[in-house]
């Protein structure tokens, strides 16, 4: 008995701390299917799927999920190529300034929020930028890309050269190699930094909220919502998200087995045989 | 000693890239260019603003504009009006931070070497709650601590709270909610650094009569050193830059320095104090994140 519970106490540990990970969640959830008795009341009242049915029935927060997603996707066009293409001559190329240029992709990452946020209001003040739709965008991208950089670094350092020589060997021309071999290995690792820059973007409050000016993303309706009353559709959102996220990953790991299935059938195939 | 003798010391290092030639010289500088010129204009330019405005003459206003009048003054003018939120901001992401090492260490050292093949599935669970919105979770702690839940209801059962005690609007509601809030940022570089443990020098070390508590101190332990550090500085620095937990769960007792950085910029548009106040939490993150590296790695030297 006491050798057992020694074994296994590090497990039982482990799952109640992942109950308290997760309990938030399951709480959303739940409050999705709410009918809260008062506005600003948060507890479990009344079940209802009214809330599923009209998510927009608050048309402010409908605009504000939008304007989200608008951000989300022009920032994360925008880090993923400057990062990607910064990833690439970091890993595949050697010039003066290295260092001084991995302390200047580092440091945002370890950088409080609220610094970051208040320096670039001081600097659009100053500057006399209006602050709004566009100064939320250029404040992601800013965050975004060294995300981006150190994903993509990632992926391309544990890139085999010897595929891209092998195509050259055969003939293929610089921008076939590139085009042909070396980004289709890179690709799963732009899109997983592209992934986290959105998901960086979309979730972003702190630094979304000294740099919006009057503009009112997600994150933001939510913290102008708990003054006056959130309106139980904000959970709808917050579900449906992570139920998108949670395909999302279920997808790309299905796509993962499926792909090492294969690579082991062509292994334990005889050669010669497709 | 001798078991980090074996850990390659450069494993985070890339090799030296191959030197390209004939393809133009200038290549990696127009890749690095336009990512290069966004941060320094849009991360390192705004740092240099934020210091100057700290400076500024505290009498200005947005409307009348400031005087540059390089005040060094405004730095303890408001440390000394806000020292109660700025301490409290280190001391409540300090006692998070020992309580997310408690949840933590067990949690990345259970997936990575017990969980078989469950590993993948608890790893998504552990970065799941990051999936749906940062704001929205942190409100669903206000249905978890309310004075009408379970919870309460259960501690007050127990006597554990007085029949009138509660948990929101305390510092136990916004130090649990910073704990939240912040562990998956912990526990993964931990998990990294666990996984990487031979399970094999746990069995030597317990070959060679080492106790459990005396294999994890002298193995465990130091091979993990390297996600340790990284986990807690990822835990500690956005926990004490944090205002969210402070509004939504607490009261303005429990307010933290953001909660006043924020009013200072966005409310009560006082641009040096707020500019001051900021450069001070990053100047006393930096010292701590310093001292704390150098104390670290001269642990992982030994």
């Amino acid at each position: 008995m006491r050798r057992w519970l020694a074994d296994r106490w590090v497990m039982g540990v482990a799952l109640l701390v992942l109950g308290y990970l997760t309990l938030p969640i399951m709480v959303v959830a739940g409050l999705s299917l709410n009918r809260p008795s008062s506005r600003l009341s948060y507890d479990f009242n009344e079940f209802t799927l009214d809330n599923w049915k009209q998510p927009c029935a608050t048309a402010d927060m409908c605009d504000a999920v939008v304007r989200s997603m608008q951000i989300g996707l022009i920032a994360t066009a925008a880090s993923t190529v400057l990062g990607t293409l910064m990833a690439f001559a970091l890993v595949r190329h050697s010039f003066r300034g290295r260092s001084g240029l991995n302390g200047l992709i580092f440091l945002p990452m370890a950088t409080p929020e609220l610094v970051m946020g208040t320096s670039l209001l001081a600097l659009f003040v100053a500057a006399g930028v209006p602050q709004g739709f566009w100064t939320i965008v250029i404040a992601h991208v800013m965050f975004c890309v060294s995300f981006v950089v150190v994903t993509v670094k990632a992926r391309l350092a544990g890139m085999d050269r010897r595929l891209e020589e092998a195509a050259m060997d055969l003939y293929a021309s610089e921008w076939q190699t590139f085009r042909r071999i070396t980004l289709p290995l890179v690709l799963p690792g732009i899109v997983a930094a592209a992934l986290l820059a959105f998901s960086l973007s979309f979730d972003d409050f702190i630094i979304t909220n000294f740099n919006a000016g009057t503009t009112v993303t997600f994150p933001m309706y939510v913290w102008g919502a708990s003054q006056r009353g959130i309106p139980p559709q904000v959970n709808v959102i917050g579900t449906a998200m992570f139920v998108i996220a949670l395909l999302l990953v279920g997808a790309s790991s299905l796509r993962g087995r499926r792909a090492r299935r294969a690579a082991l059938a062509m292994i334990a195939t005889p050669a010669g045989k497709p | 000693m001798s078991a980090l003798a074996h850990v390659p010391a450069s494993a985070g290092k890339p090799a030296p890239p191959p030197v390209r030639r004939g393809r133009s010289r200038l290549l990696p500088y127009l890749l690095l260019l336009p990512g290069a010129a966004w941060l320094l204009v849009f991360f390192a330019l705004p740092l240099v603003q934020l210091a100057s405005a700290s400076l500024y003459d505290p009498s200005g206003s947005l409307t009348t504009g400031y005087a540059m009048t390089w005040a060094f003054g405004n730095y303890p003018d408001a440390l000394q009006a806000y020292w109660p939120q700025f301490s409290r901001s280190f001391l409540y992401s300090a006692i998070a931070l020992v309580l997310a090492l408690l949840m933590g260490y067990p949690l990345a050292y259970a997936i990575a070497q017990k969980a078989g093949r469950w590993k993948n599935l608890l790893l998504v669970a552990v970065v799941a709650p990051m999936f749906t919105s940062f704001l929205v979770r942190t409100l669903a702690w206000k249905t978890i601590l309310s004075d009408n839940g379970a919870l309460v209801g259960l501690l007050r059962d127990v006597h554990l709270l007085g029949p009138d005690g509660r948990l929101l609007a305390t510092p136990i509601a916004v130090v649990l909610g910073l704990t939240y809030n912040f562990l998956p940022f912990l526990v993964l570089p931990l998990y990294a650094s666990l996984e990487r443990l031979d399970p094999r020098l746990l069995e030597a070390a317990s070959d060679l009569y080492a106790s459990p508590l005396r294999a994890f101190a002298k193995v465990t332990l130091p091979l993990s050193m390297p996600g340790l550090i990284a986990g807690t500085l990822l835990f500690f620095i956005p926990a004490t830059g944090d205002y969210i937990n402070a509004e939504l769960l607490g009261t303005p007792n429990e307010y933290m320095i953001g909660n006043v950085i924020d009013s200072a910029f966005l409310v009560r548009l006082d641009y040096p104090q707020g500019a001051a106040l900021s450069f001070l939490l990053m100047a006393a993150i930096l010292a701590i994140v310093f001292v704390y590296l150098r104390k670290a790695g001269t642990e992982e030297v030994l």
